[in-house]
């Protein structure tokens, strides 16, 4: 895949995970991709990471077909492809490092990837971490380390699940400024959240899932005001 | 009491007047076994990696045979080696027995599950850790390796030191294989066992004090590895 073509939208049809006899998720057709923030919202259990997994390629659904762009994502290309964990996944190395481990691992020449570091440290307000081990950071700083490095790859689509659980709110609101910037530069955001609060200020669109299977698709500005289903009824209100 | 105070006395001698044998027969041991852990460094890391990190047909045949070599028995290691390097054996054109080549050989054979199966348990738990952060950077399956491996290099520096450990104390294979000869491939172990059967308690003393000092090089090391890996959490 070369620079200039694009990975969206991510489509999966048909999507089926069952585990030891429980269906996890069952999707008859789901696609991201729209411009600004989506957020996936439910109950604990109900699928939202796992989905995003599927469509990410890092799960294998045991039915169902997964595509980017309309191709397959046997061999999927995550060049330009933004996803953070919940629980930020960091290299054993310095800050810096865990910057340039992407870039490096995508082509770019050591130097333009330290170049690009510096940069990105910078602009993530973590310059003072640069050569600290990523292990000894705080959360909020750990947080904030994984969202660089997502962006370091300037991703055509980033995925957030739940970046801010468990977070303070100083820590949140960097976060969520950072999301806010990102969908304003036309990048699709599609985040997970628990808080509703958090969606009602950053959403667009809301995907609300229960017990595998998605009940709604709607903008965030009808899911808040009238809600399709009545277990998103529910969930609001709660 | 006054006898093994007198052996002490005279061990000690020994190793501060640098006796030119003694010294020799120090230094071929480290040299054998050091040799013989960067063979099986070379060859157990890797293996202990991909087993750790790669699917694939017959995984847990391996396994299960690492597992089995690592307590195989040295005097059977060395019996085996003895016969394949013998003049009749397969090797035997080589004319590799009785030679320090043949001990590295035995001692790597015997090392080499020990690292692979060190490694393999220390990477197994960094692979799921990572798997999916991997496929996320687009990394292909010799990079996976590439980067397991730096990323747990002080888990395997433990594997590493305790292959050293079993190398140094090596006795019966080297000893199959080596034939303790005088000048060529006599080492500590071998000569403790010697000199002990000799009743000159010094030099065996003597020897089993420079092991004992090397164990505790070994042990303090990776203490101090491990403890600045924790405290810097890059282990």
């Amino acid at each position: 895949m070369d620079k200039t073509s694009t990975i969206l939208p991510l489509e999966g049809s048909g999507l089926s995970v069952v585990r030891d006899g429980r269906v996890l998720l069952d999707v008859d057709h789901v696609k991201l991709g729209k411009q600004g923030v989506t957020c996936i919202l439910g109950h604990n259990g109900a699928g939202k990471s796992l989905l995003l997994k599927v469509l990410s390629g890092l799960v294998k659904p045991d039915l169902g077909l997964v595509r980017w762009n309309g191709a397959s994502i046997e061999r999927a290309d995550y060049k330009k492809f933004g996803y953070m964990k919940q629980n930020a996944v960091l290299l054993r190395r310095s800050a810096k490092a865990n910057l340039e481990f992407p870039l490096l691992s995508f082509g770019w020449s050591k130097q333009d990837a330290s170049t690009k570091a510096d940069a990105a440290l910078e602009k993530a307000g973590l310059t003072h971490i640069t050569h600290s081990s990523a292990r000894v950071l705080s959360g909020g700083e750990r947080q904030r380390l994984s969202l660089a490095r997502m962006l370091i790859v300037s991703p055509q689509i980033a995925i957030l699940d739940e970046p801010t659980a468990s977070l303070d709110p100083e820590s949140t609101a960097a976060i969520e400024q950072t999301i806010k910037s990102l969908s304003g530069t036309g990048v699709p955001v599609i985040l997970v959240t628990h808080n509703l609060n958090q969606a009602r200020r950053l959403a667009d669109n809301i995907i609300f899932l229960h017990q595998g299977k998605i009940l709604s698709q709607q903008s965030s500005l009808s899911f808040f005001n009238n809600p399709e289903c009545e277990e998103a009824k529910k969930f609001i209100s709660e | 009491m006054q006898e093994l105070s007198n052996t002490f006395w005279d061990a000690f001698g020994l190793l501060l007047r640098f006796d030119a044998d003694l010294y020799e027969i120090i230094g071929l041991s480290l040299k054998v076994s050091f040799t013989a852990l960067i063979f099986a460094c070379l060859i157990g890391i890797p293996l202990g990696a991909l087993l750790a990190s790669t699917p694939f047909r017959g995984r847990a045949v391996i396994n299960v045979l690492v597992n089995t070599l690592m307590g195989m028995p040295p005097v059977v290691v060395g019996l085996i080696l003895y016969l394949i390097l013998s003049a009749n054996g397969p090797l035997g054109v080589l004319q590799l027995l009785y030679t320090p080549t043949a001990m590295i050989l035995a001692q790597a054979v015997l090392v080499t599950p020990i690292v692979a199966a060190l490694s393999r348990q220390a990477l197994e738990e960094m692979n799921e850790e990572y798997t999916e952060q991997f496929k996320l950077f687009g990394l292909g399956k010799t990079e996976i390796l590439k980067t397991l491996i730096w990323e747990a290099r002080y888990a395997l520096l433990t594997a590493i030191l305790a292959g050293l450990g079993r190398a140094m104390a090596e006795v019966g294979a080297v000893l199959i294989v080596g034939g303790n000869i005088d000048h060529l491939t006599r080492v500590m172990t071998t000569t403790i066992a010697l000199e002990t059967s000799r009743g000159n308690l010094a030099i065996a003393l003597g020897l089993g004090i420079v092991l004992i000092g090397i164990s505790l090089i070994i042990n303090a090391s990776l203490y101090a590895m491990r403890y600045t890996a924790k405290a810097s959490r890059y282990g």
